[in-house]
């Protein structure tokens, strides 16, 4: 309590005021336990760095850019112009030339032959391994209703065989779970390629080992075998063989991995020769998947790699365009700054430094 | 209505009045829950989140685990549901420690010790030194003989003095013992007639009459200063007892309880706009991407066979598409928005509390913000409503000068007491001189206290509820006067060695009405009876006798008066015996009314206060308190405007407002006066004023208005309009002679005009206005601490308010303005990817990010980085000092305003354009698995978002590396163990993606796809189209000669050193060196006009949206 009603009258002495905010020896005498500790971040002085965009600085953050990203460019080009890949679209070319969409329909849901045979030339040496894919176009795995007709629970266990609730509209059919249930494992893809070229007449793909091998491993069960698969009302895709486990259906966990994009590519299997320029390819193709009715394409496309991946030139234009850009940038600071340098930090550009009337 | 007290006799008044059982909760255990969730409910914020959260529980629409926003939804709500829960449950253990607090009753005629709680109406009360009052109790006996004791109300309102209590004369010499009796039983009863309960801590108009066999059997009048109420401590008293008479939540105390409104800043009024804002868009988004959903769905799914689409779906089937944007949308409004708010929010008021240069080296005392919610408004401030008294002055009076009888005392050393003359004058025995002497020691409350180690150095130590009377007295003991003892009515003066006795007969209190006090004592040797009587010059000198001369005293108030001196003018005048006894009486009845008692007491002491002789005009300095004048420059400088409101005289108010800059003087300042008494005269006044003000605002000049109070009454009451324009005009005004609730109307005024306005004040008539006030500061100072509770934000002196402003109100808007935005910044990155993903899937709202990646993206990735902005400072605190201009941008909002926020916006845009179409190209085909494009996506917000935090990033500190590096660490390394964890949809991604240098490439792109266009445009305004924080942010760093303009010389503080001259504006010490400064060219005003329509339809950045 302050009991002491008021300082003497010269108690405004100039040792107590004039001390003031700014004199710690002063005040840290007369520190009470009220006050807080002393710290750097209580009272906000952490030594700090403080960047200040000088033309300098920015001009050659934008050089440094140019210069790491046009040679990151040109590699990315080069190694995706290293590349090899033959596409050959076949859904037309399979289905009964001249016929109308609807005729196309028609072909595929009907039960005729669909093999159909497609010549593919090897225009430049490919080096094993060459990945085989399916491209679909304007197929859209990433629907909302698709994506999400899936069960992981059954699929990898055997006793969660019945957890079909997020696999409607293909949850069961003839009243029992289907294993693997739901949209996506209903419309496997089922055409298939058979290869022979050239040089070796019985060109061999490797189907095994397409998928991943955490997928195998740990997503899908390998005591969980196909049940009930295709047996509703409309048949989708491909069937399973349900003497095998989902684990080693390796089309399916493929096939399940789900894109994000409406055109992807699907490895349906690995080349494992070289093949030589100028070789020609026969792939006989089982045509059975209906992409027909939603004017989608599918493509056979066979790829080397590289340490990028696949054939994609974008990442490399895309480094050049912006290592480009940076660099033009840097030139328009450069010239700005040395044709109209602005000195920095200059008061007089204060307005309120400047005179009454001089704005 | 009136309830009736029986002394001692609780039988009756258990059903009639409630037990003294204190209750502060806002809840029980009871209602805690459905209470606190209809509150926080009942904001727009929490109802969206709730009807998002609920919509996300139907699982056909919802595109991610609900739990995704239950999760921090719940978090939110019992993060907030504690800490209500907590405050609430630490209110129950303090009433708890109240009520079970140990007091002495009378209990069947014997002391009992038993629980406060248990106190009844009607019980007697014992008390012991020390104590703390349980309930407003009516004092009936304590330990000292004449009858009193001392209290100290310092919980009550403030005031750290103590105060003296008087038991009724009627129940004076009541022996202790018979105290217990006094109850039917025993033949003894009393019984006490009081108002209803209320708040009025000043007021207390009620009877006691005591019944036979006491003596006294008159009803005797009870006043406040018979009771000692709740919370006060009972002090120097060795015991006391009184009669309960309200108890519980009943009590003075009790009752003036109140929850104060919460404050909303205009940042808070402009984020709730921004978010009304955006979710129209949202709104505009989901229907449109609704309608193309519908459409696509039954153009073209159709004839997708593998989606399986029913031909017939459910009635609902058409909203099915729009909810589910609705619900991909919602993250639009970030929900972590509020969470990261009030925790910066309350870390910018910690660093109030911790300021170690707000600390007042004199008291000890260090800045306090009670409000915590409010700092941003500091940096917004445009008007500062100020109290003169104590807030500007130190409101250390001391005795200066004097005129006695026309002799100027003082005027040669400036400090009468050690004037050569006075002292001779004392000594030779001059009557007058002798007299006013006299007035000053005794005419007062004053109580001396005498005790052992004091006497040892000879000195009284004086108790005085008001300073001027303390400084009276104090100046009178130098001057051989010396009041000693006060023994009961018998006042003791030691009169240069000689003992003198005066009888007090009746105190005429001060009131603020009155402006004047009186006494009337019995000179103890002569027996005469004198009036002795001192107050303001208006009040005094009109009472003084016919024919009496008055000029030369009101000569000597406008002298000092220009000075700043307070004045105080002192009278006397012998009363007769008969006069007296007349007086008395009435004196007596007008005290023992009920109704009216203030005003009728008034009137009867108007008839004693008559025919006075004026002995003298006392004048008290008020010194300015350190550093103000250079305050009021720099905050003046900051654009802001300073009216000063006081109660004092009109020439009080206008030197002092010289003296501390807050006027310029003739040359480059003007003053206007408004005043008049009727409505003619102040109608015309203010034409006049508001002419010159219209015409001199082209001018350079700095044009202030003066107003006294009788004038502000009718301006406001006829011409609200026209006053209101010259408020808006006027940078200056000194408002006078003002009344509490003008104070709080002028910032009503003001706030009306959509004006910030912050009030200070030091005592308890600014509380009002400091709680009407956006931001109310009080000075913890000498009055008290009543406006230091009352206010937002309590500080030492009033030279910390230029910190408080310039430093800490500053940074904590630049700050929140970031982190807002920024908020918004992110929430809008990852909704516009999401809805471009819906354009490559079908506008099906597929959600290309999984649940975990979506909370934890606003929960962890992007919070914790832009948290740190907390210590972030754009400019040094020296340069904001040296350039306080620099507030402006704070002040109109610039930083966070609809345009900034737009820019915010199309940088969203741009990073998701930027984001989406770098990882579809650079994942498409093979690569294109859902969730490693998720992942990609998610990564590349996350780089970004790094990259953002540091181009907008003034200065950094060790925190903020470690925040924004270590997230990202922390990104990858959370990400890599779920990747573990064979579950999640998102096993092995992490792990192979960060194998492939495609990623790293990808990664790199982003960054600098994203990064460059937005440097190369801050680099280019930063340098050619530079605002003024970017040209100090220069100058500062470059280390270029800073030059600072107008640099604060301190000024002579003391009025004293100036000599005495007519009253002139143009006054020598004034004309200083300070160098004109224009008003900014783009002043707050100017941009509030020229705002027009803008972005989202506000007309100014400032007008607050009441519906959001």
């Amino acid at each position: 309590m302050n009991s002491n009603p008021a300082t003497p009258m010269n108690a405004h002495a100039p040792s107590s005021s004039s001390g003031g905010a700014g004199s710690p020896d002063s005040s840290a005498a007369r520190r009470n336990s009220k006050r807080p500790k002393y710290s750097r971040f209580t009272q906000q002085e952490l030594p700090a760095c403080k960047p200040i965009l000088t033309p300098k600085w920015v001009i050659s953050a934008f050089m440094l850019v140019t210069i790491v990203f046009i040679p990151i460019g040109l590699a990315s080009l080069f190694a995706s112009r290293d590349v090899v890949e033959i596409i050959d679209r076949y859904d037309n070319a399979c289905a009964p030339p001249g016929s109308s969409k609807s005729q196309k329909i028609e072909f595929i849901q009907s039960n005729q032959n669909k093999t159909c045979v497609r010549t593919l030339t090897v225009t430049k040496r490919m080096k094993q391994p060459i990945y085989v894919y399916y491209q679909l176009d304007n197929f859209y795995q990433n629907h909302r209703r698709y994506v999400k007709s899936r069960s992981d629970q059954q699929l990898r266990n055997r006793g969660d065989e019945n957890d079909t609730s997020t696999c409607k509209p293909e949850h069961n059919a003839n009243g029992m779970p289907i294993v693997p249930c739901g949209l996506v494992a209903w419309s496997l893809f089922n055409d298939t390629y058979a290869f022979s070229s050239s040089n070796n007449p019985q060109l061999n793909v490797n189907k095994r080992h397409i998928s991943w091998k955490s997928d195998r491993e740990d997503k899908f069960g390998s005591d969980v075998f196909p049940k009930n698969f295709q047996n509703g009302n409309i048949i989708g895709g491909a069937r399973l063989n349900e003497s095998i486990p989902l684990s080693e259906q390796e089309d399916l966990i493929v096939w399940m991995r789900t894109a994000a994009l409406p055109t992807f590519r699907k490895l349906y299997g690995k080349i494992e020769v070289d093949l030589q320029a100028g070789e020609t390819i026969n792939v006989v193709v089982q045509n059975n998947y209906n992409t027909y009715s939603f004017s989608g394409k599918k493509k056979l496309v066979l790829s080397t790699t590289s340490w990028l991946g696949g054939k994609n030139n974008f990442i490399g234009i895309a480094y050049l365009a912006v290592g480009g850009l940076c660099f033009l940038l840097a030139t328009v600071f450069t010239i700005i700054y040395l044709f109209k340098p602005r000195h920095l930090g200059d008061p007089t550009y204060l307005s309120w430094n400047r005179n009454p009337g001089g704005h | 209505m009136k309830r009736f007290v029986y002394v001692n006799d609780d039988d009756s008044s258990h059903e009639l009045y409630c037990d003294n059982r204190i209750s502060n909760r806002k809840y029980t255990l009871l209602n805690f829950l459905p209470k606190n969730l209809w509150e926080q409910f009942s904001r727009f914020m929490n109802q969206y989140f709730l009807l998002i959260a609920c919509l996300q529980l139907w699982p056909l629409i919802t595109p991610v685990n609900p739990a995704s926003t239950w999760g921090p939804l719940i978090f939110i709500f019992a993060v907030s549901a504690t800490k209500e829960a907590w405050d609430d449950y630490n209110r129950y253990l303090s009433d708890k420690k109240a009520n079970e607090k140990q007091v002495w009753v009378v209990r069947q005629g014997s002391k009992k010790l038993i629980q406060a709680q248990e106190i009844h109406v009607g019980n007697l009360v014992w008390l012991r030194e020390n104590d703390e009052v349980p309930c407003d109790l009516v004092l009936l006996g304590t330990s000292e003989p004449q009858g009193v004791c001392y209290v100290e109300t310092a919980a009550l309102d403030g005031e750290t003095d103590l105060k003296t209590r008087n038991i009724p004369p009627a129940c004076m010499g009541i022996d202790s013992e018979l105290l217990h009796k006094i109850k039917a039983r025993y033949g003894y009863r009393g019984v006490m007639e009081c108002p209803l309960p209320d708040k009025d801590i000043r007021r207390f108009d009620a009877n006691v009459r005591l019944f036979p066999p006491f003596l006294d059997n008159d009803v005797c009048p009870l006043s406040i200063k018979n009771t000692i109420l709740q919370s006060c401590y009972l002090r120097n008293t060795e015991w006391a007892c009184g009669v309960a008479v309200y108890t519980g939540n009943e009590t003075k105390m009790g009752m003036s309880r109140g929850v104060a409104e919460p404050k909303l800043t205009a940042v808070d009024a402009m984020i709730d706009k921004l978010t009304g804002a955006i979710f129209i868009f949202q709104i505009v988004v989901v229907i449109v991407l609704g309608i193309a959903g519908n459409i696509w769905k039954d153009t073209e799914a159709r004839k997708h066979w593998y989606v399986l689409y029913p031909e017939e779906g459910p009635w609902y089937e058409l909203l099915i598409i729009p909810l589910r944007f609705e619900l991909l949308c919602s993250i639009m409004i970030p929900i972590s928005i509020k969470v990261s708010l009030d925790l910066v929010k309350s870390l910018y008021a910690k660093f109030i509390d911790w300021d170690k240069q707000m600390i007042d080296v004199e008291t000890g005392t260090s800045a306090n913000a009670t409000n915590t919610a409010i700092s941003e408004d500091l940096g917004q401030v445009e008007y500062i409503l100020t109290d003169k008294t104590g807030t500007l002055t130190e409101n250390k009076m001391i005795f200066k000068r004097c005129c006695i009888a026309g002799t100027f005392f003082g005027n040669e050393n400036g400090d009468a007491v050690k004037d050569v003359e006075l002292l001779n004058a004392i000594n030779t025995g001059s009557a007058d001189a002798i007299r006013f002497v006299t007035v000053m020691a005794i005419c007062n409350t004053v109580v001396p206290i005498k005790r052992n180690y004091y006497s040892a150095s000879g000195t009284v130590l004086y108790k005085a509820q008001s300073q001027d009377e303390e400084a009276l007295v104090r100046a009178a003991a130098s001057l051989h006067m010396v009041f000693v003892n006060k023994n009961s009515n018998i006042l003791e003066i030691n009169f240069n060695g000689s003992l003198k006795q005066y009888e007090v007969l009746e105190y005429l209190e001060f009131t603020s009405d009155r402006k004047r006090m009186s006494v009337v004592v019995r000179d103890c040797d002569k027996g005469n009876i004198m009036l002795l009587s001192k107050g303001a010059d208006e009040t005094i000198l009109p009472c003084a006798s016919a024919g009496h001369q008055t000029k030369t005293f009101s000569d000597a108030v406008d002298q000092y008066a220009q000075m700043g001196l307070r004045t105080l003018c002192l009278g006397w005048r012998e009363v007769n015996e008969a006069e007296y006894q007349d007086w008395s009486f009435m004196f007596k009845e007008a005290n023992s009314t009920l109704v009216d008692r203030e005003w009728r007491v008034a009137e009867v002491c108007q008839r004693l206060e008559h025919d006075l002789d004026i002995l003298g005009v006392a004048a008290i300095e008020d010194r300015l308190q350190d550093g103000v004048p250079e305050t009021i420059e720099t905050l003046r400088k900051a654009g802001i405007n300073f009216w000063m409101l006081t109660g004092d005289k009109q020439n009080t108010a206008i030197q002092i407002a010289l003296s501390c800059n807050f006027v310029s003087p003739e040359p480059k300042g003007q003053l206007l006066l408004v005043n008049g008494k009727t409505e003619d005269e102040v109608c015309r006044n203010l034409e006049r004023v508001l002419l010159t003000m219209r015409i001199t605002k082209a001018e350079p000049k700095d044009v202030a208005f003066v107003i006294d109070g009788w004038a502000l009454e009718i301006a406001l009451k006829h011409y609200r309009k026209a006053f209101t324009e010259l408020a808006i005009l006027s940078r200056t005004a000194i408002c006078c002679r003002v009344t509490p609730s003008q104070k709080a109307q002028l910032v009503e005024l003001l706030k009306s005009c959509d004006y910030r306005t912050l009030a200070i004040g030091d005592g308890g008539n600014d509380v009002r206005m400091i709680q009407q006030a956006d931001i109310g500061v009080g000075i913890s100072g000498r009055e008290g601490l009543q406006a230091a509770r009352a206010a937002d934000y309590s500080i030492g002196k009033f030279k910390f308010l230029k910190r408080l402003i310039l430093v800490h109100g500053r940074y904590s808007y630049n700050r929140t303005a970031f982190l807002s935005q920024y908020s918004f910044y992110k929430s809008l990155l990852i909704c516009f990817i999401q809805i471009f993903f819906s354009f490559v899937s079908g506008v099906s709202g597929t959600s290309l990010f999984n649940s975990v990646s979506l909370m934890a993206y606003n929960v962890f990735y992007t919070s914790v980085p832009v948290l740190v902005s907390v210590v972030d400072k754009d400019l040094s605190e020296k340069t904001v000092m040296q350039h306080p201009q620099i507030l402006y941008y704070c002040q109109a909002g610039r930083l966070l305003n609809p345009t900034t926020f737009a820019g915010w916006f199309g940088r969203a845009l741009f990073h998701a354009i930027v984001v989406f179409a770098i990882t579809i190209h650079s994942y498409a085909f093979e690569k294109s698995g859902l969730e490693e494009v998720s992942m990609v996506a998610l990564s590349g917000c996350v780089w970004l978002q790094a990259f953002v935090v540091t181009l907008e990033t003034n200065s950094f500190t060790i925190l903020q590396h470690v925040a924004i590096w270590g997230n990202l660490v922390v990104f990858y390394i959370i990400n890599w163990i779920v990747s573990a964890v064979p579950q999640s949809g998102m096993y092995t991604i992490m792990h192979r993606l960060c194998r492939q240098p495609a990623y790293w490439n990808t990664m790199f792109l982003i960054v600098a796809a994203g990064m460059g266009p937005v440097l190369a445009l801050k680099y280019f305004r930063y340098t050619y189209k530079s605002s003024k924080i970017n040209i100090l942010q220069q100058a500062e760093r470059v280390g270029g000669p800073i030059l600072s303009l107008g640099n604060i010389e301190p000024q002579p503080r003391s009025l004293l050193d100036s000599d005495l001259a007519p009253l002139s504006i143009s006054h020598a010490k004034n004309a200083r060196n300070s160098v004109f400064e224009p008003l900014l060219s783009d002043s707050p005003n100017a941009l509030r006009r020229s705002f027009g329509p803008d972005f989202f339809h506000s007309h100014s950045p400032y007008s607050r949206n009441k519906d959001m």
